[in-house]
């Protein structure tokens, strides 16, 4: 067992850390520094910062823009990334449909789609959920029929589709065959937000941000060009992109980042005098949360070095997308916590709480979210029960 | 990184496990459990001469030069069997005790018939006001010439009742609570005034109370400088308190294992109760802790050799905690998912609960290294 990284792993460490001191423009340094709320536009610049590095897609091979990185290289980018408290990109170009693209998608597809994507040039949703569907996302209703021009005409509705309202592409799950049985009649298309019929509406999260949209598709056409793989064969499709890059759902980088945050908010809250640093009791709850947080580290790094191998990543990624979440929710519980009369503000004007503090109530809301998208924790669990503790059904 | 088991190492693991399965059922563990030893000195030999014992001492010492990893891969495998023979006792504790304190001298006199299988050992470390802290030393060994006189008390001895020799610590010098003025005395267990009292612990081992009545040691019995014993007691509580987390990854697979099959097999309402959510999640969320838990306990076994204090100390305790908050919710409900069965005696599902109970309280229980953890540099 060798539970170190090599020191070429540790000189690019260092080369990241450099390099993001240097790179982040300051009014990006400036809100990183209190985990404020990164703005869309902010979010695209610092893609544009990162792909002129050549890093914003760092699993992509060389030859679509990518940083053609090892898995471990990757996951230290991203981890530095996170823990500088950087703006997460959006994850549905580069995580999602760019990958999909490249393993299912035509050569034209390649050549139109992934340069723009990796540019930052055109800005992508997801559309799988629907009302009423929820975690059983077989059940979609969003319908697409052929309209004998070698087009698909498509009718329904999408909901949670996150920052729709800035998208310029949707990649949809439709249902191509109602007859046939659940999985087996969807197909993967690509559909242009500004092909009439279209409609995102944005709905305000808890957190006070306009987060998700409900998508509306009325006889939208889509060009036949525009399916992905298959037709009826969207679902393996779906399978294969809620399978890409599980060794970063954990997000340790960003709980420690949290958990910092935590730390410097109990040390400058004081009660009659005495930090609550320094209060036996609190110590106990940060120190017992911080060991959590090692605990899922490790088995991050675990996963890591069974990827390193060359092993694709098991049902056990669910443990990280379980605890991942967890953690996440409860440092910035605690960080509520300790905030005491601090945590009943609420998108104030600066000033009228400490500076560090002021995203924490809107970021605990937040959180909450983590439990239930990508697979909620309970249809994780039940990937848990069935394929690795094979439990009867 | 790399947390692959080397072929060698795989090929212990699998020895111990079918040892365990074959010589070391946990059916022997109850029957030992009315045996006023509680466990076989012929299984201790030949867990000896399977080179076991000399894992860790060095080659000089008469061992196999291995590396905690290696122990941690048997103490596993022990954890699952439920094995009673006292490994942590002599040979991470006592026998790490006179490694360290001890000259080639006492690594004959001692260690060789430990790693023969021959004696075992007890460290008395332990006394009631002290709780969890080594340094917390009233038995005092007062110099007489070239002798000590040593007066007090240990509690929980481990194997105290059956050891061959007891290594004990006594104040020469300062104030409870010191570093400093601490020493190990080597006393056979027929010493005069020597007073050892059997005792049960709840998970069917024994142990034993120990009392020091005007006891007479030659100095020649004293392990290493006078008064400059702390720093090996520190870093055997960190040896005891890893230990304790591989032999409770063992203890909670087991456990884990041990329900998941009882789901698939117990039927109730005319299914399978494997087969309804609610316990499905909660096995699940057995499995999840105790995969975090040995993600812990691997860096614990790594870090337990760490040449700087405070590494060693934050890896060892941030393991004893996870384990202590994994390990207790593992076992419990494993009694809750067999139900009422689950907390009879004749159910082995109560004699986990009941191990993983009492390595939680060996060494440092989840207040003490959450407490330990938060006063490290790197917090």
């Amino acid at each position: 067992m060798d539970l170190s990284f090599t020191p070429e792993q540790i000189a690019f460490r260092d080369e990241v850390r450099a390099w993001i001191r240097e790179a982040m423009p300051p009014r990006i340094r400036e809100k990183a520094a209190v985990d404020g709320h990164f703005e869309h536009d902010e979010i695209m610049a610092w893609h544009r910062i990162l792909h002129a590095k050549g890093w914003v897609a760092p699993h992509w091979p060389a030859e679509w823009g990518g940083a053609g990185l090892d898995v471990t290289r990757r996951f230290i980018l991203t981890e530095e990334l996170e823990l500088a408290g950087a703006p997460s990109l959006s994850p549905f170009g580069l995580m999602m449909v760019g990958p999909l693209i490249l393993q299912f998608g035509t050569d034209a597809q390649r050549r139109r789609f992934l340069p723009k994507i990796v540019a930052g040039e055109e800005v992508w949703c997801q559309g799988y959920s629907e009302p009423n569907a929820g975690s059983d996302l077989a059940s979609l209703k969003l319908s697409a029929d052929p309209d004998g021009k070698g087009n698909y005409v498509l009718n329904g509705q999408k909901t949670w589709t996150t920052y729709a309202q800035y998208a310029d592409w949707i990649f949809v799950l439709a249902r191509t065959d109602k007859t046939a049985k659940k999985q087996s009649g969807i197909s993967f298309f690509l559909v242009d937000m500004k092909t009439p019929g279209v409609t995102a509406r944005p709905t305000l999260t808890t957190a006070g941000t306009p987060a998700f949209c409900d998508t509306f598709f009325e006889n939208v056409v889509v060009p036949g060009e525009n399916l992905v793989g298959p037709l009826h064969g969207g679902w393996t499709l779906a399978k294969a992109l809620l399978g890409h890059e599980r060794t970063y759902i954990a997000a340790v980088g960003m709980s420690t980042r949290v958990l910092r945050r935590v730390k410097r908010i109990a040390a400058a809250t004081t009660e009659r005098g005495v930090p609550l640093l320094e209060v036996p009791a609190w110590r106990s709850r940060i120190a017992r949360l911080e060991i959590e947080l090692l605990a899922l580290k490790m088995t991050n790094y675990r996963a890591l070095a069974s990827a390193e191998l060359g092993h694709a990543p098991g049902p056990e990624s669910s443990i990280l997308k379980i605890r991942g979440s967890e953690i996440n929710q409860q440092c910035y519980e605690l960080a509520m916590d300790l905030m005491g009369h601090d945590a009943l503000s609420w998108h104030n004007e600066p000033g009228t709480i400490p500076e560090h503090e002021a995203s924490v109530p809107p970021q605990f809301q937040y959180a909450r979210a983590a439990s239930i998208y990508g697979g909620s924790n309970e249809i994780q669990k039940n990937v848990i029960a069935k394929l690795i503790l094979g439990l009867p059904s | 990184m790399n947390f692959d088991l080397t072929p060698d190492q795989k090929l212990l693991e699998s020895t111990v496990a079918s040892f365990v399965k074959k010589e070391a059922t946990v059916s022997r563990f109850r029957a030992l459990r009315d045996d006023p030893v509680g466990w076989s000195k012929s299984l201790w030999k030949t867990m000896a001469e399977l080179g076991w014992i000399g894992l860790v001492f060095p080659e000089s010492a008469g061992g196999l030069g291995g590396s905690f990893v290696d122990v941690a891969i048997v103490l596993e495998q022990l954890g699952a069997g439920l094995v009673p023979e006292p490994f942590v006792a002599s040979v991470l504790c006592a026998g790490t005790a006179l490694l360290r304190l001890g000259g080639p001298e006492e690594h004959e006199a001692h260690l060789a018939p430990l790693i023969a299988g021959d004696t075992s050992l007890a460290l008395a470390w332990a006394e009631r006001g002290g709780r969890y802290d080594p340094t917390w030393v009233e038995t005092t060994a007062i110099r007489n010439g070239d002798e000590y006189v040593l007066r007090g008390e240990k509690v929980f001895v481990l194997n105290g009742h059956a050891a061959d020799t007891i290594v004990v610590s006594a104040r020469t010098a300062g104030n409870p609570g010191d570093s400093d003025g601490i020493s190990l005395f080597v006393l056979p267990r027929d010493t005069a005034g020597l007073r050892i009292k059997t005792i049960r612990t709840m998970d069917g081992h024994k142990a034993a109370m120990v009392s020091l009545d005007g006891v007479v040691a030659p100095a020649s019995m004293r392990l290493g400088a006078e008064g400059a014993a702390a720093p090996v007691l520190d870093e055997i509580m960190d040896l005891g308190a890893a230990a304790a987390c591989a032999e409770g990854l063992g203890v909670m697979r087991a456990a884990l294992g041990m329900t998941v099959d009882y789901l698939k097999t117990r039927e109730q309402f005319g299914l399978k109760i494997g087969t309804f959510q609610a316990l499905q999640h909660r096995a699940v969320d057995m499995f999840v802790r105790a995969e975090l838990a040995k993600s812990t306990s691997i860096l614990a076994s790594i870090k337990v050799a760490d040449p700087d204090p405070a590494e060693r100390r934050s890896a060892v305790s941030a393991a004893k905690v996870e384990l202590a908050l994994c390990g207790r919710y593992v076992t419990q409900q494993s009694i809750q998912l067999h139900g009422g069965i689950g907390i009879t005696d004749e159910h082995d599902i109560g004699l986990y609960f009941k191990r993983m109970h009492v390595l939680n309280a060996l060494f440092g229980d989840e207040e003490h290294h959450l407490a330990r953890f938060a006063a490290q540099p790197s917090f």
